[in-house]
């Protein structure tokens, strides 16, 4: 147990974003993929805030931190949408399922 | 010391969190872990003295995100507690795949040598942490609690005590309180953050919008009889 | 960590009283180390009896103002004739009752979404200013974390719905989430009002803006503030999913909603939760709106002068002074976010409870238009003063003229008080 450092966040971070990489490739639920992604970001903001506060990024890490937490919001709330109409249309959201053009 | 001891709790929910998501196959148990890991990634924050991405971490994400996507898991449930299974030889080549991703990863996290590699960002005479301050990082805090005032760490002392609600603020409106703005733009470009700020509000209008309409009740036979009318 | 007295932090305190007693040196770590252990399991403990005593205190109150209002006389018994351990009594019997889980229900969620939701409500009292310094942990976006820890709250509702395994509770949660999150809108927007008066989200500045008279509170500092606070109380009251917006609970179409199968200890720490963050928004209300720990009519600044400079020299950086101010004005304030409690109480057996849809119009066709005119009213009213008057307010110093003298008085203040000491 030595001193809190950059590595053992950028290991959290690492961590997050292999949990979400392997949660978006074998999860057939498409809300499970959603689930993987905001894992993805997270890892990634992890590394961000790591990096404002060990080296000379300074303010420019939360800021960006701050811009992917936000994106992230919009994105989900657009996938979870787009979603809802694959349920409607498919009566599942199982996302193996969607493999025809015409809904 | 106790820093330890919160980041070692933390960092162990955050991650046993991320791999209960990706082993469980129940969605509503998915929901949870999320909450678990997406919440300590905040308290993350908070040791990292990100206090205002911290709360809005735990707004955004944990009070927004996750709820949106649990009323997803409710409104796309076909049944009860809905499980749509990954098949196991899925699983195990996902977990192989997985693993050897994150000793790349951890194995490069540990061959790069942070300090000097960050000593060659382009850091402005005003910006609080070069990589000199890095080193001297933990010197500065002992000197900020003994109320030093000394000129230099004054804005480095407030970003470590994690008071980054003012400065946060002043780069959206465009200005930056750590960076000399007139030395620092080596490649041409202001440092602050005016322009990405209002792209950002737009864009969240146009998804408010644009997910209301993606998600709207249909309506399809009724509006074809309008258009018909028309 | 801030302080439990005004110009000391319980952890020097703690960190010199043994130094004093013991001659170790007041800065080795281990002496430190103490000092932060025992000031932060102090500063716990005090919340956690904030957390779980005001809520046994509402829950009496409740059934007593309901058994007024209707013609009776609600708990006699318990604890003498006004039955003041009635909630005790019931606490103990809950606490006995069988831990049911059902068998359709997805047993580790159903158990966890209790806790989940009471830890929600208790961290939000972590960052709730009680008095002039006294405040558990001091953030700089204090009222904008207090609204992130309270919309935490809806995720153990929904999770214990969805997890139940049972029609009532799934549709409660439903209900409530659709509820919670829409309401989540106007409430920051009508909160942001008196923030953007104050130009900080530290509760601790906001706080202080407001002492003096009544006429310094943010309800009485334009006329859209004054309906900001009536918009922002009604949210809150919904937000909270009290009466008439308790469509989640709707005993009459949903049996109890989202804790239908839930018993015993695991239901009382959802009402638990439920009191508590009532006491967290009255009390918010209280900070933003009423003046927080300042009583407005000069009682403070006379008990201030009355035991000013005593007790300095008992221990160093103790004033007996501040510390009695702070216990008044943490009594102000307890008792304006009880009244705030006592009306949701009042409104709760007065009104008939709303539909679903009509809770739903209310705030997505009226609150967040109404509360986002009163942003943008509240924003152009100085700047209208300003080109009319060509100043900022009607009567009296301008709100920054006034911080900026209470910031140089505090700040000599405080310089006497550690010259004192010294």
């Amino acid at each position: 147990m030595g001193e809190v450092g950059l590595n053992a966040y950028l290991t959290v971070g690492a961590v997050l974003f292999v949990c979400g990489v392997v949660c978006m490739a074998t999860k057939r639920n498409g809300i499970g993929v959603l689930m993987g992604v905001e894992l993805v970001l997270n890892g990634a903001n992890v590394n961000f805030v790591a990096f404002s506060r060990f080296t000379s990024l300074g303010l420019d890490g939360q800021t960006i931190a701050l811009f992917v937490i936000v994106l992230a919001a919009a994105e989900a709330a657009v996938a979870l949408a787009i979603a809802l109409n694959f349920y409607n249309n498919h009566l599942t959201i199982d996302v193996d399922r969607g493999n025809e053009l015409q809904g | 010391m106790i820093e330890q001891l919160l980041f070692y709790t933390f960092a162990i929910l955050t991650c046993g969190g991320a791999v209960a998501v990706v082993a469980t196959q129940n969605v509503v148990r998915m929901a949870f872990w999320l909450v678990v890991s997406l919440g300590s990634v905040a308290a993350l924050f908070f040791l990292l003295h990100a206090d205002f991405l911290g709360a809005a971490q735990l707004l955004i994400y944990v009070g927004g995100t996750v709820v949106l996507l649990v009323f997803g898991v409710m409104l796309t449930a076909s049944g009860p507690y809905t499980t749509i299974k990954t098949s196991p030889a899925e699983g195990i080549i996902g977990a192989a795949v997985g693993i050897m991703l994150l000793l790349v990863l951890l194995s490069s996290i540990g061959g790069v040598d942070w300090v000097s590699v960050s000593g060659r960002l382009p850091s402005t005479p005003q910006s609080p942490f070069t990589a000199d301050s890095v080193r001297e990082a933990h010197a500065e805090e002992s000197l900020v609690n003994s109320g030093s005032t000394k000129a230099k760490t004054d804005l480095a002392a407030v970003q470590q005590q994690g008071r980054t609600v003012r400065q946060l603020g002043l780069s959206f409106l465009g200005l930056r309180p750590d960076r000399n703005l007139k030395e620092g733009g080596a490649n041409g470009l202001a440092p602050a953050y005016f322009l990405p700020f209002e792209i950002v509000s737009v864009h969240l209008l146009v998804v408010l919008i644009g997910a209301a309409y993606l998600a709207r009740a249909k309506r399809r036979a009724v509006s074809e009889d309008r258009v018909s009318l028309d | 960590m801030h302080g439990l007295f005004a110009a000391l932090t319980l952890e020097d305190f703690i960190a010199r009283t043994i130094s004093s007693l013991t001659k170790i040196p007041a800065d080795s770590d281990t002496l430190l180390l103490i000092a932060f252990l025992a000031a932060a399991f102090t500063h716990a403990g005090l919340l956690l009896g904030l957390f779980g005593g005001l809520p046994v205190f509402y829950i009496w109150l409740e059934r007593k103002v309901a058994g007024r209002i209707q013609d009776r006389l609600g708990p006699t018994r318990v604890g003498g004739s006004f039955g003041w351990l009635q909630t005790i009594a019931d606490g103990i019997k809950l606490i006995q009752k069988e831990d049911l889980v059902p068998k359709d229900a997805d047993a580790l969620v159903f158990r966890m979404a209790p806790y989940l939701a009471t830890i929600a409500s208790f961290a939000a009292f972590m960052v709730l200013p009680i008095s002039d310094g006294w405040i558990a942990v001091t953030a700089e976006c204090g009222a904008f974390l207090i609204l992130a820890l309270m919309s935490l709250e809806v995720l153990g509702i929904i999770l214990a719905g969805y997890s139940s395994g049972s029609k009532w509770a799934l549709f409660g949660a439903m209900r409530e989430a659709a509820q919670m999150v829409s309401y989540e809108i106007p409430m920051a927007i009508c909160a942001l009002i008196p923030l953007m008066i104050a130009g900080s989200l530290n509760f601790q500045v906001i706080g202080r803006m407001q002492s003096g008279g009544f006429w310094n509170w943010f309800i009485l500092h334009d006329p859209f503030t004054f309906l900001a606070f009536f918009c922002y109380f009604t949210v809150a009251t919904a937000s909270v999913k009290r009466a008439p917006f308790d469509l989640a609970e709707a005993e009459s179409e949903l049996v109890a909603g989202f804790h239908t199968e839930y018993s015993g200890f695991r239901w009382s720490i959802f009402f638990l939760a439920e009191y508590s963050s009532m006491f967290a928004v009255s009390a918010v209300a209280a900070i933003l709106f009423l003046g927080g720990w300042h009583d407005g009519l000069g009682i403070d600044s006379v008990i201030d002068s009355l035991f000013r400079g005593t007790g300095t020299g008992i221990i160093e950086g103790f004033s007996l002074g501040s510390y009695v101010a702070n216990v008044f004005g943490a009594v102000v304030l307890i008792t304006k976010a009880c009244l705030l409690v006592f009306v949701q109480i009042w409104v709760r057996w007065t009104l008939p409870r709303l539909r679903i849809d009509q809770v739903m119009t209310t705030c997505l066709k009226y609150l967040v238009p109404i509360s986002c005119f009163l942003f943008l009213a509240a924003v152009l009213w100085p700047l209208t003063l300003v080109t009319m008057f060509s100043r900022p307010v009607i009567a009296g110093p301008a709100l920054g003229e006034r911080a900026l003298s209470q910031q140089k008085g505090s700040s000599i203040d405080a310089s006497e008080r550690l010259g004192a000491a010294r």
